[in-house]
């Protein structure tokens, strides 16, 4: 019911706020002192609240990074948890500044939502969680099953894709949120959780026992995740996309939260230009220029980032894989600041 | 004289603004205007501020390839069909919950309710704890309790509850023997509609008579006849053209039979148990609303307690029970929207839910969504009407 009143509640707002909401969001979010960012219900390693109760995860600490870049502070954020359902409605109708929910970049997305995808925080990719007792070793083997399977999301549409592929018949169990295809599969309704990947090793972790279910190897489909926002403002979109990129490059040039300081009066023109010291990256963006240093002070590089939410030291020990930078083999690769 | 008197009798023609026809004319024409433009103000707002944010419009979407699977379809659906199908597919899973609970919680309903007056202490007071009970407990806590608490606690597949290996629970849902309908069926198809035809002819000629003579025919009993014997004769005679598919576990999964989902189970247990507690104090007012008087008459007239309940109470009690009925299958039929929370996939959660996130466009699928509960609401109001039409007290 909340569901439908969220809706209902953000169809009235396109329809009669949107003038108002189509202002620069950058001038909103100063003014209001805090920035409202779409988050998940609760997936572990990329938002979902801690034991202290405060949201943690690498789509939550994207959202900081922008804070801090804006407002000088990565802890004024409110973060609005929304199912994959609801998510597009929330950013379209201005309900949310910036979406930071683990969506996939996808041509559709992209061009009749009315939504901007800034980059890619997260590089994924779909696969399959099956009970260890079905003794099944390959997603090939799933002919006839019953998947269990988040409503809203391309993994939906990629299964279909994937079952015609391989002439498979198969059933699907359609669900509100990541819990409850959890729920559903440790139920039994289901012989396989199809979900990105990433996301899969998240959810197990949240099972009563998680070994009682493995992830298959097979990845069946790309999902490039990253934060979205509202077309229309390009400042807006230009502060979201280079905060990401700024992050990137300082993992890139060594730039840490501990050494950002001391690296502030390095004589190495490319981090001066990082940090701010050198040139007017900020101001061309309706930023100060300590933009790149504080979103990086309080929340880290992009590396730091992923270690700290996601990374083998985490109960998801995720490696860093295609997430690696570009001059290590992975896929981050972020424009030069100049 | 005679002039002067015609002259104050018949009134003077007002001005056109002092009219109250004109005035009110004037008045409403004004009103309409200003709703109409308002509409057509936030229409075009939405529409102008949709396409500068680069939001597709329009419904050219419904011929475009949907590409997700549904877990239950009344009709041929596959992920190769159209968003427009989609929207079929969900306005009938729907139409079957809502009629299928209509039933349920109708017949319940009345047993509860008429179980309530009953001179049996223990028979009153079970219904009484079912009454307060189920119509006290949120409907989404009960859809909870049948599905989670009572239908995902069943064993796997493999381990299903079963009985002569005919028939399946398990908690992917209920499996049953499935007919087959071979070449040749249609003759008993055929047979099986003439025999309802019959029964409806039978039943009018019956009540034609007994309103005639006062004579009495065993209508239930020939027509039960009618309905078995005839389809079955030609069955037999053209050779047995339908065969029956029993359910086998094969792989994953049963193959085979037909199968009921948990999910409809659940929302259609939960929606018919607790629409009919208010369904069992409406009958109960319903017939306490009938004059004591009513009964002894009838008990007067030799009639015993049976038919004295239904010659003669209960359709009195319809008028009153009727409207308020009406009102509970509305419910029924808008709180069919929960369905969303298990995962049945019904129009809320196939198209409002999948098919507008896959395609983004809010609007025009809310829009649409809206329309078809109130058609929905409408016709069964509609149809309702009628009835209640039908049973009202004709006076002669």
């Amino acid at each position: 019911m909340k569901k439908t009143i969220t809706l209902m509640g953000a169809i009235v707002a396109v329809g009669m706020f949107a003038t108002a909401a189509s202002a620069a969001t950058l001038d909103d979010v100063k003014a209001r002192g805090n920035l409202s960012c779409g988050v998940s219900t609760g997936l572990p390693g990329f938002s979902a609240p801690d034991d202290k109760n405060n949201w943690a995860g690498l789509d939550v600490d994207t959202c900081r990074a922008v804070a801090a870049a804006v407002l000088g502070d990565a802890n004024k954020v409110k973060f609005v948890p929304l199912t994959a359902k609801e998510r597009w409605t929330a950013l379209q109708s201005g309900e949310i500044d910036m979406l930071s929910r683990n969506s996939t970049w996808t041509h559709s997305r992209d061009l009749t939502l009315g939504a901007n995808f800034t980059g890619v925080n997260y590089y994924d990719g779909q696969g399959f969680m099956v009970s260890s007792k079905l003794g099944v070793k390959s997603a090939k083997e799933l002919d006839g099953a019953t998947f269990c399977i988040q409503a809203g999301t391309t993994t939906e549409l990629n299964l279909s894709d994937f079952a015609r592929e391989h002439g498979f018949k198969y059933t699907v169990v359609t669900v509100d949120t990541s819990d409850q295809s959890v729920q559903a599969f440790e139920a039994g309704r289901c012989d396989s959780l199809t979900s990105d990947q990433s996301q899969l090793y998240g959810l197990r972790s949240k099972m009563s026992n998680p070994a009682s279910a493995v992830v298959l190897p097979d990845v069946i489909s790309k999902e490039p995740l990253g934060p979205v926002v509202r077309k229309g403002d390009e400042q807006w979109f230009a502060i979201v996309k280079w905060v990401l990129y700024a992050q990137v490059n300082a993992e890139e040039m060594g730039i840490t939260s501990k050494n950002a300081k001391e690296m502030r009066g390095s004589d190495n023109p490319a981090i001066k230009r990082v940090l701010g010291s050198d040139g007017t990256f900020g101001a061309s963006m309706g930023l100060t220029e300590d933009w790149a240093y504080n979103a990086i002070t309080q929340v880290g590089n992009y590396g730091e980032m992923f270690e700290r939410n996601v990374g083998m030291n985490t109960p998801l020990q995720i490696a860093r894989g295609l997430n690696d930078l570009w001059s290590r083999g992975g896929l981050q690769y972020a424009p030069p600041i100049r | 004289m005679a002039e002067v008197e015609k002259n104050i009798l018949k009134p003077s023609k007002p001005s056109p603004w002092n009219d109250p026809a004109v005035r009110s004319m004037v008045f409403q024409a004004v009103a309409l205007i200003a709703v109409v433009y308002f509409f057509y103000i936030i229409f075009q707002n939405t529409l102008h501020n949709m396409e500068t944010r680069g939001i597709t419009t329009g419904f050219a979407f419904l011929d475009k390839s949907a590409g997700f699977g549904i877990l239950m379809s009344l009709i041929e659906y596959d992920e190769s069909h159209t968003y427009g199908r989609t929207f079929l597919v969900g306005l009938l899973n729907t139409l079957l919950v809502t009629f299928l609970g209509v039933i349920l919680a109708t017949s319940v309903g009345f047993i509860i309710g008429v179980a309530r007056l009953s001179s049996n202490w223990i028979i009153s007071r079970l219904a009484a704890v079912y009454i307060e009970t189920l119509r006290n407990i949120p409907l989404l806590l009960q859809i909870f309790f049948w599905y989670f608490a009572v239908l995902q606690v069943l064993p796997g597949p493999r381990n299903s509850l079963e009985w002569q290996e005919t028939f399946f629970l398990s908690n992917r849902g209920f499996y049953a023997p499935a007919p087959v309908f071979e070449e040749g069926s249609g003759v008993v198809v055929g047979a099986f509609i003439l025999a309802i035809v019959l029964i409806i002819a039978i039943a009018r000629w019956a009540h034609k008579r007994q309103e005639a003579t006062g004579q009495q025919f065993h209508t239930v009993y020939v027509s039960l006849g009618i309905l078995i014997g005839l389809p079955t004769i030609v069955f037999f005679l053209s050779g047995m053209p339908i065969g029956i598919e029993y359910p086998e576990l094969k792989g994953f999964n049963f193959k085979g039979g037909t199968n009921i989902i948990p999910e409809l189970m659940a929302l259609l247990w939960a929606l018919s148990f607790y629409t009919a507690a208010f369904i069992a104090e409406i009958v109960r007012a319903g017939i306490l609303a009938v004059s004591h008087g009513q009964t002894e008459a009838a008990h007067a007239l030799g009639l015993r307690n049976s038919p004295t309940l239904k010659l003669v109470v209960i359709p009195q009690a319809l008028r009153v029970i009727i409207p308020p009925l009406t009102s509970q299958y509305l419910n029924l039929a808008k709180n069919s929207s929960l369905a969303t929370a298990i995962g049945y996939p019904d129009l809320v959660a196939v198209f409002m839910g999948t098919t507008l996130n896959q395609t983004g466009q809010a609007v025009e699928i809310v829009a649409m969504t809206m329309a078809v509960y109130l058609a929905i609401s409408l016709t069964i109001s509609a149809f309702m009407n009628w009835y209640n039409k039908s049973k009202a007290l004709v006076e002669r």
